[in-house]
């Protein structure tokens, strides 16, 4: 039972709970899930459906967190991948073409992959610190996906590209599978792969990992490559959901809920030990809780600040520091315990 | 001369951390108007002392008198006002203020709470004047060289009328000038009547600066001793341990080998580190690397592995010219390095035992070959009972194992590799007997069976016992290459370091 307690992942799964449990008190039927026309609905269904982008934006993130990186960027390419499909589809004769769409959506996908090499380029080449780094791209990112939608919102009426945010596929949303699969891809990579050990490595320790011959600049690299692509699919599925492009709010802040997730998972910002469960179970957190502010009917103006007390709450929760502060007698016996059994011995 | 009354009384003092005694009934005093050098090998608690005196630690046992009166420090600051001040071997100033700010800062003259900039630079200018030393005191810190912010430093520290000035390794980053302006600074305050307490690891500025000296070995007082009547080779005798009357011959001397070179270094060096050296390492040779602290040992073991980038010179291995840029292209080439900082060059603290083992065998697959878990294993399971890790569980995180048996993981991980030529920095440091007495058994074995070993210890026994020749550095020059044969003794050795040229 304490092993269970000190699992890092028991105290987010807690809140989620409760999070849901609030939910179910204010909506009846919250938890039921039903098929209609063959396609799976409910609340539940809805959350993972609505935070599909953030799961994955928050898994590129959580690589790069764990070699002790950032990537502020994700923002940024997430509008310019959303924009550049769109502006492609809207230039096809006919939208609803599977091949040109194909077309588009590769392409927006390799522009992601390159900018986030150049993130990987700026932080393992040059050796600017990645807080910076990719603040530059996150800057000028904005800019770029302006130009590209030359400052309009640019709108599609496909369907092949609805489907990736607002279809539905074996009656599962869409965005659940695709969300899946990078999850899947992920986990082989860094677990199944070596890639999971070279991070950690290079997170844990830089120097003593470059002495043991490991390429910490390629690792790097592959790292923000990587962070690039997960956005770029995101931006794809949020511009999809809408059937249009804006270059200027779509995936706006995102990267802090991203950032937010990765933490709430437990992934240290100093990079170290990562855990990809954990940053899904983060992710759904977040979205939870904004789907709980809506239902539960907290007055717009002050969602903001009823969000962040509830993640103030999580990440004290989370810090065994602050456990050991508050909840004085789960703290006392276990440094209490040996010295009693000394005493005992003695006394024997 | 009539000795003058001490400055300075520490008497008995001892101080226990858990599992080390790091100082034992050690005496000290300091006179007035002497710089008095602290003297022993890494780890003899020379620093210990100084942060004892200083007030950052408490002592366990003895009492410390400052003029007569007996005194008992709480921090840096009590010590500091009672006239005790420090300069740390990295200048701790701020280089972004001017001098002026740094010698007054938290204590700027004021009127109406207002800084009165005027009179603080030139009252900065006499402290100055006060050393020789004449600068635009309005200027930012860092637009002077390391000695002269070192000597703002000392400025600052004596200005707070001080009696006794600890400088802890203040030449290490100094060139042979600003050394001789820093040591013209010290005779002048010298002759001012400030007791100047010095540590430093260059033997010669020991023997032109100071009048007297303290040796400590092992948390314990040796002596102490009129520098001109102690000569270099019975000091070094003093530090690291034995009289050299008493050195004998080692047994089991391994026997010298004809084998073709493995790696050839000409004029390796690097500006700043270690000057251009030339050493050659053949198959299955152990080369041992001996010199006191800072003499440049580890740096000649950087350079050949390629974890600093030479300046000068080339690397053959095996006959052929190769560029060793990176750690990683000397794991291709089968060379290995096992740092002496195990903490900050080795470790992945919160990896397990068994990926801190696989670590560079999966680094030189990369990272689309994994290792099988069941090789993994296999592996953990194989090194762990040959070299005898304890706790045996190879899912252990490694910053929970000792610092032996973390030791043992990070010589497991290049074993793994299986190299031509495997570098142990300090292998033996700081971990216990028995551990120790494992890895030199391995080293040996080693060698034997053909693999190349560079050797660095500050144990000349170790040195001795386990290399066929012994290469020693002196103030970061490789000044002798010996054969360990019947005529090396730990005794012509330490003369060797000493004197820095075979007698």
């Amino acid at each position: 039972m304490s092993r269970f307690l000190r699992h890092r992942l028991f105290w987010p799964a807690v809140i989620l709970a409760a999070l849901l449990l609030l939910n179910l008190v204010f909506t009846d039927h919250f938890f039921s899930v039903e098929i209609k026309d063959g396609h799976l609905y409910g609340s539940l269904v809805d959350i993972v459906r609505f935070g599909a982008p953030l799961i994955l934006v928050a898994l590129g993130m959580t690589l790069v967190i764990a070699t002790g990186g950032i990537d502020l960027s994700v923002g940024s390419v997430v509008a310019i991948s959303g924009a550049l499909a769109c502006l492609r589809i809207s230039d096809l004769g006919d939208q609803n073409s599977t091949g040109g769409v194909l077309g588009a959506v590769v392409l927006a996908l390799a522009l992601s992959l390159v900018l986030g090499a150049w993130n990987g380029f700026l932080v393992a080449g040059i050796g600017i610190q990645p807080i910076i780094a990719t603040l530059i791209l996150m800057v000028a990112g904005r800019g770029l996906a302006q130009l590209v939608t030359d400052g309009q919102i640019i709108t599609v009426n496909s369907s092949p590209y609805k489907l990736i945010g607002g279809g539905y596929w074996l009656t599962l949303p869409f965005g659940i599978i695709i969300v899946a699969a990078v999850l899947a891809l992920t986990a082989f990579l860094t677990r199944r792969l070596a890639l999971g050990l070279l991070i950690e490595s290079v997170g844990g320790n830089a120097e003593a990992s470059r002495l043991a011959g490991i390429s910490a600049r390629g690792v790097l690299m592959m790292v923000y490559a990587f962070c690039g692509l997960c956005a770029g699919v995101a931006g794809l599925m949020i511009s999809s959901n809408v059937s249009s492009a804006d270059g200027n709010n779509a995936g706006l802040w995102i990267e802090l809920d991203a950032i937010l997730a990765v933490v709430i998972g437990g992934t240290p910002l100093a990079g170290g030990r990562f855990s990809l469960s954990g940053t899904v179970l983060g992710a759904l957190i977040i979205q939870t809780l904004t789907t709980t502010i809506y239902s539960i009917g907290v007055p717009p103006e002050t969602t903001l600040l009823f969000k962040a007390l509830v993640v103030t709450i999580v990440c004290l929760l989370q810090s065994p520091a602050f456990r050991e502060k508050v909840f004085h007698r789960r703290g006392r016996p276990t440094s209490a315990r040996p010295a009693a059994e000394e005493k005992a011995t003695v006394t024997a | 001369m009539a000795v003058p009354a001490p400055i300075l009384r520490m008497n008995g003092i001892g101080k226990q951390f858990p599992g080390v005694k790091a100082l034992d009934g050690v005496d000290f005093r300091l006179l007035p108007g002497e710089v008095h050098a602290l003297m022993g090998e890494n780890g003899a608690g020379k620093s210990t002392l100084i942060k004892v005196l200083t007030g950052v630690y408490d002592i366990d046992a003895g009492e410390i008198e400052l003029e007569g009166r007996r005194v008992a420090f709480s921090s840096p600051l009590a010590a500091q006002q009672a006239g005790i001040s420090t300069v740390y071997q990295e200048v701790n100033l701020c280089t972004n203020l001017s001098v002026a700010e740094n010698i007054f800062i938290g204590r700027e003259p004021r009127r109406l709470g207002r800084i009165q900039w005027t009179t603080m630079r030139r009252r900065a200018a006499e402290i100055l004047a006060r050393l020789d030393l004449y600068i635009d005191v309005s200027a930012p810190l860092a637009s002077y060289s390391l000695a002269i912010q070192q000597m703002v430093a000392i400025a600052r520290a004596v200005d707070v009328d001080a009696k006794v000035l600890i400088l802890d390794e203040p030449t290490s980053s100094l060139d042979a000038g600003e050394v001789a302006q820093l040591f013209r600074v010290m005779r002048r305050l010298k002759d001012q009547g400030i007791a100047i307490l010095f540590v430093s690891h260059f033997l010669d500025q020991i023997y032109e600066i100071s009048d007297r000296m303290t040796v400590l070995r092992n948390g314990k007082l040796v002596g102490e001793y009129l520098t001109r009547e102690l000569g270099q080779v019975d000091l070094i005798g003093k530090m690291i341990g034995r009289e050299l009357a008493d050195l004998e011959s080692l047994e089991g001397r391994p026997l010298a080998r004809q084998s073709a070179p493995l790696v050839e270094a000409a004029d390796l060096g690097r500006a700043g580190s270690v000057r251009p050296f030339t050493l050659t390492i053949h198959e299955g040779e152990v080369v041992g690397l001996a010199g006191l602290l800072g003499s440049g040992r580890t740096e000649v073991a950087r350079l050949l592995f390629g974890a600093d980038h030479a300046g000068s010179g080339s690397v053959k291995i095996g006959g052929e010219p190769v560029s060793l840029r990176t750690p990683r292209a000397a794991v291709r080439r089968k060379l290995a390095f096992c740092s002496e900082n195990r903490r900050a060059e080795g470790l992945i603290p919160d990896l397990t035992v068994r990926e801190n083992l696989v670590l560079a065998l999966q680094a030189a697959r990369g990272w689309t070959r994994p290792i099988p878990r069941r090789r993994q294993d296999e592996l953990a399971d194989k090194y762990i009972a040959a070299l005898n890790i304890r706790p045996a569980d190879p899912d252990q995180l490694i910053r929970n194992l000792s610092g032996g048996n973390q030791q043992k993981v990070l010589l497991a991980r290049w074993l793994i590799m299986e190299p031509r030529l495997l570098i142990l920095d300090e292998p033996t440091r700081g971990i216990d007997v028995g551990a120790k007495a494992e890895i030199q058994r391995l080293v040996a074995e080693l060698s034997d069976g053909g693999m190349a070993v560079l050797f660095i210890s500050a144990e000349l026994e170790e040195v001795l016992r386990l290399s066929h020749k012994v290469g020693v550095l002196r103030d970061r020059r490789l000044v002798a290459e010996l054969d360990n044969d019947e005529g090396l003794t730990t005794d012509t050795l330490t003369e060797t370091i000493a004197s820095g040229a075979r007698s």
